[in-house]
């Protein structure tokens, strides 16, 4: 391989995509907005759940448990209202998620030691939302619940140290605050790699066909090597530097914790784009036109890794088959080597096995882009 | 190694699917010689260029460029090659000066010489100055000579030009066939393709080429001699159409056919023809206003050779 001519193509390369608005667009600006729509937009923790309440008997005890739903940062109560259709109707209109009715005679059959209940009415349209706000709702009201029957024990002369009711201790580890967006914003990286990537890379070939250049460049002593290498340099440099971007973005802007090696991000983004410009090449290679490959190449890259690498929907969380699959999609390996690099602060050695898959696509990848292309009409 | 010829081929086919584009050519081209390929489109000259250097594998026959068989070294032809295909491939949206520094990359030139080449590819060119322009919004005549700059930046011992001069104005034109001559008297082997008649006339030698088959060989002048065997008369009547019908009859008349909007006669003996057509063409009722003896130009030579080919292939 010859390196003056590597660079030659290389530079050309790069001058193209710095004068080609379409291409600088999606280098440099799409990064940016990706990762900052889904930091924003795709959030799966819900607050500030919308609230009405029906307070069928208004005592100091159901307004006790009110406050407690107050004080929650999940509930906002913004409406208590005095009939049960003026809380369906709520949900109805969508003014609330959660309807709370406390019956009439909630402090004396409390005050007599009875099994009492709340009535929570749940708007399910959003199944993960209604999960939430359930499980949420729960909480708040056993530890209502746990303080009245310590009351009524100490009340009763019992010792509290006697009777206080054994509770789990829950400590989350790697992501203590259960944010879904420290959960998110590193596997998005996966995705603005495997969109930019796999978009810039499937337009090279194909923009050389469709403006004729390609027959000068196959007249030229340029081996098929060296054009491949001149061509996606330019795109693994431009990938780093959007990988950069998204990191100090993610932990800057978004508070997302980096506790892992820089390294191990630098080796693992290396290997990803390998694999990406890979596929894309080969398809601009294959397709010869632009609008053909770019398509080509969003279905082969950009839904494997939204749907089936864990950036969202967890792999252990999918039906057998399907997680049977997630084995042969390459994003996977890369988006789980991101969030344990940014969340559990993995190192090179904790990635290993990762890192050997993503190594292995990359040499089958690299073996096959490498005879794609034939110097020939 | 052939000593005298830069380019050499032999008996070359190619063929798409149940097309035949080129079939069994075979020429040869002298060290620093102007060799045209001249034939209608389609006819398949660009198809056989792009054998030339690589672009297509020849289905059957041999090529060698400069001592090197195209098929078994094409990356050594390549670098002893200039090629400019048929659209002037320039990067439309790279500077002048970097579509110049890009392919002296590809072929390797590099420190002193570099600035060498540039300087005399602008010059060339005739954009000096132009630097920094963007390709994409030169004209015509300026971008050709750009890319016959970046074709020969590591200055090639062939150049292969397929088509270089369509689309470009007249003056442009002369222009880019001067520079042609210059290169060509240092040396350099020049093959190119051409449907202009015009044009073929600045090669040293021609082949003439119609519907993938070597019709000819020859000097423009050995081609025109030897095509036509008689007299050539112009003759402008009316109507055409019925005036070629009847000269066509006529004993003494070799073959005929219609230029532009006059008919091209070959006679055996242009006095006789002269006294005695008009009086034939009256009495059918065709007015003649004109006939007279012409020298005989490429396309007269085209024709008739063509002609014959396709008579040949009607009694076989």
């Amino acid at each position: 391989m010859n390196w003056r001519r590597t660079a030659a193509i290389g530079r050309k390369e790069f001058i193209q995509v710095r004068r080609d608005s379409r291409s600088l667009l999606i280098a440099v600006l799409l990064p940016l907005i990706q990762i900052l729509m889904l930091g924003y937009g795709a959030r799966l923790d819900a607050d500030h759940i919308p609230v009405y309440v029906f307070d069928q008997e208004g005592s100091q005890d159901s307004q006790a448990l009110l406050k407690r739903f107050q004080a929650s940062r999940y509930f906002d109560v913004i409406q208590v209202v005095d009939n049960y259709p003026a809380i369906t109707r709520a949900i109805d209109a969508d003014r609330c998620k959660l309807g709370l009715v406390i019956p009439w005679d909630f402090s004396e059959r409390l005050n007599d030691a009875h099994r009492t209940a709340v009535q929570a009415l749940i708007d399910g349209t959003d199944d993960n939302s209604a999960q939430l706000a359930e499980g949420y709702a729960q909480a708040v009201v056993e530890g209502y619940s746990n303080d009245v029957q310590l009351k009524w024990f100490a009340i009763h002369g019992m010792s509290q140290q006697a009777v206080a009711p054994l509770a789990v201790d829950y400590r989350t580890w790697f992501n203590e605050e259960l944010e879904s967006k420290n959960f998110i914003i590193p596997g998005a990286i996966a995705l603005v790699m495997a969109l930019m990537g796999a978009l810039l890379s499937s337009l090279t070939i194909a923009r050389e066909w469709e403006r004729g250049t390609m027959e000068q460049l196959i007249a030229t002593p340029a081996t098929a090597m060296e054009i491949m290498t001149g061509k996606l340099v330019p795109y693994l440099v431009i990938g780093l530097f959007d990988a950069a971007l998204c990191t100090v973005f993610a932990v800057g802007w978004f508070n997302t914790p980096f506790r892992g090696s820089v390294t191990a991000l630098f080796v693992t983004t290396v290997m990803f784009l390998i694999v990406i410009l890979g596929i894309g090449y080969m398809i601009s290679v294959a397709t010869k036109s632009q609008l053909g490959a770019s398509q080509y190449a969003l279905l082969v890259t950009l839904l494997p890794t939204s749907l089936l690498s864990g950036f969202a929907f967890p792999i252990d969380q999918m039906p057998g088959p399907i997680r049977a699959i997630t084995y042969v999609v390459y994003s996977r390996y890369y988006v789980t080597a991101l969030k344990a690099i940014f969340l559990a602060g993995a190192g090179t050695r904790d990635l290993i096995p990762e890192i050997s898959a993503m190594a292995v696509y990359a040499v089958v990848i690299g073996f096959f882009a490498t005879r794609a292309f034939r110097k020939s009409l | 190694m052939s000593e005298a010829f830069s380019i050499v081929v032999d008996e070359l086919v190619k063929r798409f699917r149940r097309f035949t584009a080129v079939n069994r050519i075979s020429f040869s081209v002298a060290r620093g010689e102007i060799f045209g390929l001249l034939g209608p489109n389609g006819s398949g000259k660009s198809t056989t260029i792009r054998m030339l250097c690589g672009l297509l594998t020849p289905t059957a026959g041999r090529v060698s460029v400069v001592g090197f068989d195209v098929a078994r070294d094409p990356e050594e032809v390549r670098q002893h090659i200039g090629y400019m295909s048929q659209k002037f491939s320039l990067y439309n949206d790279l500077r002048v000066v970097e579509n110049l520094e890009f392919f002296a990359g590809l072929y390797g030139v590099k420190g002193a010489q570099l600035t060498e080449r540039i300087a005399w590819a602008l010059e060339m060119a005739g954009l000096n100055g132009g630097e920094e322009l963007i390709t994409g919004d030169l004209a015509g005549g300026w971008k050709q000579r750009l890319a016959l700059g970046c074709a020969v930046m590591h200055r090639p011992r062939v150049l292969l030009l397929d088509e270089p001069t369509a689309g470009v104005d007249p003056l442009s034109r002369r222009l880019f066939w001067e520079l042609i001559h210059q290169m060509s008297a240092d040396g350099v082997t020049v093959l190119v393709t051409t449907h202009y008649m015009d044009e073929a006339e600045y090669c040293n030698r021609l082949a003439l080429i119609e519907a993938g088959r070597l019709v000819a060989t020859g000097s423009p002048s050995e081609l025109k001699r030897g095509a036509i065997r008689g007299d050539l008369l112009l003759v402008e009547c009316a109507p055409l159409g019925r005036g070629l019908e009847i000269i066509k009859r006529q004993p003494g008349v070799l073959d005929a056919a219609v230029f532009g909007a006059a008919l091209h006669v070959v006679v055996g003996a242009a006095d006789r023809a002269r006294a005695e057509l008009p009086a034939a063409l009256a009495s059918a009722g065709v007015a003649t206003s004109r006939i007279e003896p012409i020298a005989p130009s490429l396309e007269d030579a085209f024709v008739a050779l063509a002609g014959k080919r396709h008579d040949l292939g009607a009694t076989q």
